[in-house]
């Protein structure tokens, strides 16, 4: 499948000397960010640890009754093969194929909706069984001190990831139209390798997610 | 050095067309780019701030000028101090010196056209607004009694409009996590040929290390504080004693960010100082190196001193005394920076400027506001002042004082470049003394209440107290008159000013080589840097025409 079609000259900002000064700009910048949205879940963790240094046993009962498990199994499988086809997709942008990565982005995209539609399943369980935060809390297998925290955490990281899925989900959607318009190439890869980092971001916390609130 | 535009070097010339008028038009303010309109917008957004938080102010004042009530009722005066808190710190303090002068002066002086990321610099604009905007709606709509902490379990439960003002200043974080990934991706990648680390303005140090700051604790503000909002809305009760929560946790998550926020607002108040000392002493920077790795050492230990705000809140006394220890630190960096503005000074051929004035009294009130900081730092003198007007004299001294000093200083420093007018020195020299003693007037008789006793927030207090709350209360109206007299003869000086021209203080800070107001593409041709920042000793007033070679392509 080979790409001739005429590349738009890889657009360089005024205020930048080259092209390798703008990349690095934006590839340090992508990593700062993601080092305040790691951050900005640190805290949820903080939270996570003393309740469950507090209330470990309600902790490790409330998962084993209030989560499914094959849903937070599958849902980690489908994530990181989004990650995957993500990762292929910036090769080929390299590589300039174009509208092979956009196809691999759409795949990643497919694989994104999967993850909320199983996410959105699991919350209409909660839902239904009455395992929700704080005071909605009616879930009767599980009680004592610190069974409604768990789900408060639950919804509050859970949701907070969630968004980011979305969030991330956008940015993918742009990067394959431009990836179809054949705006890619050897020199100009930078855009859709930073949101190929942010994807990757969120996949990981998912993988720190998933065993805090699904296996231990 | 920096090599542009000779013809201007030396007569005092207004430099047309510059930024300012490189293009008219509202639309073109709104929607510009351009660091340095960035900077202007930001300098009269954080400006109307500090009035509105300065109001507050004087209204909390006026009400304590007397033991009892005197002009509003108790619930408004909890309203007052809140709303007084939160915006001097999210509107004012943090965002002012990195908005408005590292806007306008971190690009010119690493010979960059711009920052890294010109539409995002843009959104820190809005977003600052956008939380603005949301937080003062808040206010309007009921306020909050909170106290800028907002310590759960109270500002969960409290009827008051907690939550905008919560989301407020969540929005405005992001402004400022934006700001400092720029700052940051700015200084690594766009510095000029030549211009190595080690010959980067202080000023760059320390707004870099802020910057630091600025990206790693912000957020997990803003976690605490969406936290706070979904609990008070929903009940979700993380913060909830009955629920399971821990009230103390709120405690860990604010001070987290808070503390080192602490440094956000004072780290580039240092910048500023560390500029205006060389300028108007006529030397280089004595030690260097040490004042440019002290602001990172701040920057550093800032994140593990957060436990001094928990000394009286059932923590561990062996945490306690870590956290003290490790709070000390922070003096030991800042006396570093101290010692080194001082040996500067040494043998300086000296020029007692408003900006020079400044900067005697940010030297004043840091140094006594930071010996006060260690006092507080040991444990056992901490629990007689927790919680009085000790504690609140000694942040307005370090925060506000620094900050407040070293935004004068660089205002009138930097106001010649900016608006390429010069203000009026006598007039200025007087207003600088009415805001020193001013706020020294205000400020000493709190350490003095806090000392007999007198808690903070208290809406009365007993007749003993009522003389030193008096003098305070002058003291803070002679500040306000102080203060409005510096924005008088500021805008006076925009349409009636000399003609400053391009370094009316024969300043050889970078940015100095540049026509005042700059051009509105900063360099003609890019500049390339021989040597460090404030090389008095080589060359004549002016700097040599010939370009030099660099030494670091």
């Amino acid at each position: 499948m080979p790409e001739l079609t005429a590349r738009a000259a890889p657009p360089l900002a005024h205020h930048f000397v080259d092209m390798r000064q703008q990349t690095e700009a934006a590839r340090l910048g992508m990593w700062l960010f993601l080092a305040s949205e790691v951050l900005l879940f640190t805290g949820l963790f903080t939270a996570y640890s003393i309740y469950r240094y507090l209330y470990a046993g309600v902790f490790e009962e409330a998962s084993r009754k209030g989560v499914e498990l094959w849903a937070g199994t599958t849902n980690t499988f489908v994530l990181i093969t989004s990650s995957l086809t993500v990762a292929l997709a910036i090769h080929f942008a390299r590589l300039g194929r174009g509208k092979l990565a956009a196809a691999l982005l759409g795949v990643s995209l497919l694989l994104g909706c999967a993850f909320l539609g199983i996410k959105a399943i699991e919350y209409a369980n909660h839902f239904h069984e009455g395992q929700l935060p704080g005071k909605f809390y009616t879930f009767a297998e599980v009680q004592g001190p610190g069974a409604s925290m768990f789900f408060t955490l639950y919804f509050i990281m859970t949701g907070l990831h969630g968004l980011h899925v979305i969030a991330g989900m956008t940015v993918l959607a742009v990067m394959a139209v431009r990836a179809w318009r054949e705006e890619f190439g050897p020199e100009h890869y930078a855009p859709i390798e930073i949101a190929g980092l942010y994807w990757h971001l969120v996949d990981l916390i998912w993988i720190f997610l998933y065993p805090l609130l699904y296996l231990i | 050095m920096v090599h542009d535009a000779p013809a201007s070097a030396g007569s005092a010339v207004y430099n047309t067309p510059n930024y300012l008028n490189a293009e008219i038009g509202v639309r073109s303010w709104l929607l510009t780019r351009d660091h340095k309109r960035i900077a202007i917008m930001y300098l009269v957004l954080t400006t109307s701030a500090f009035a509105l938080g300065g109001i507050f102010a004087m209204l909390i004042r006026i009400e304590l000028l007397t033991p009892g009530p005197t002009i509003m009722s108790a619930l408004t005066y909890n309203r007052m101090f809140t709303l007084h808190g939160v915006i001097m710190i999210f509107l004012f303090m943090v965002p002012a010196i990195p908005g408005i002068f590292g806007n306008f002066f971190l690009p010119l002086m690493l010979g960059a056209q711009d920052v890294a990321f010109p539409r995002l610099n843009l959104l820190s604009v809005y977003l600052y607004l956008t939380g603005a905007v949301i937080a003062v709606w808040g206010m309007i709509h009921g306020g909050a009694d909170t106290g800028w902490t907002f310590y759960a379990p109270y500002s969960t439960t409290t009827p008051t409009q907690v939550v905008p003002i919560l989301l407020g200043a969540f929005v405005v974080g992001f402004s400022s996590i934006v700001t400092g990934i720029n700052f940051i991706v700015t200084t690594h990648t766009m510095r000029g040929p030549g211009l190595t680390w080690n010959r980067m303005p202080l000023f760059v140090w320390s707004i870099y290390a802020t910057s630091v700051i600025q990206v790693l604790a912000t957020p997990v503000l803003g976690m605490v504080l969406l936290l706070v909002a979904i609990e008070h809305a929903f009940g979700f009760g993380i913060f909830d004693p009955a629920r399971g929560g821990d009230p103390v946790l709120f405690q860990h998550l604010f001070w987290f960010y808070s503390h080192p926020a602490v440094y956000i607002m004072v780290l580039p108040a240092m910048a500023v100082i560390s500029e205006v000392v060389c300028a108007f002493a006529r030397k280089n920077m004595f030690g260097y190196k040490a004042v440019a790795y002290s602001s990172l050492g701040i920057a550093f230990v800032g994140f593990f001193t957060w436990g001094h705000h928990l000394f009286t809140s059932g923590q561990s006394t062996f945490d306690a005394g870590i956290f003290g220890v490790l709070s000390m630190f922070v003096g030991i960096f800042t006396a570093i920076k101290v010692f080194n503005w001082t040996a500067t000074l040494y043998q300086g051929a000296i020029k007692f400027t408003a900006p020079f004035a400044y900067v005697c009294g940010f030297l004043f009130f840091l140094v006594f506001g930071g010996m006060t900081g260690v006092a507080l730092a040991t444990v056992s003198l901490d629990v007689h002042w927790q919680d009085t007007y000790f504690v609140v004299a000694h942040f307005h001294f370090i925060m506000v004082g620094g900050t407040i000093m070293a935004f004068l200083a660089a205002i009138h420093y930097w106001w010649p470049k900016m608006f390429g007018r010069m203000y009026s020195e006598g007039w200025a020299l007087v207003a600088a003394c009415l805001i020193i003693l001013g706020f020294n007037a205000t400020f000493i008789p709190q350490f003095l209440l806090g000392n007999m006793g007198m808690p903070r927030r208290y809406y009365s207090y007993p007749a003993q107290f009522w003389p030193l709350n008096v003098a305070s209360t002058a003291g803070a109206s002679l500040l306000a008159f102080g203060f409005l007299l510096v924005l008088t003869y500021l805008l006076i000086s925009l349409r009636h000013g000399k003609v400053a021209g391009p370094n009316p203080w024969g300043s050889r800070g970078f940015e100095w080589n540049t026509p005042s107001p700059p051009s509105a593409l900063n360099f003609p041709v890019p500049p390339v840097f021989t040597h460090g920042p404030h090389d008095y000793t080589t060359g004549a007033e002016t700097p040599p025409e010939a370009p030099g070679e660099p030494e670091h392509a």
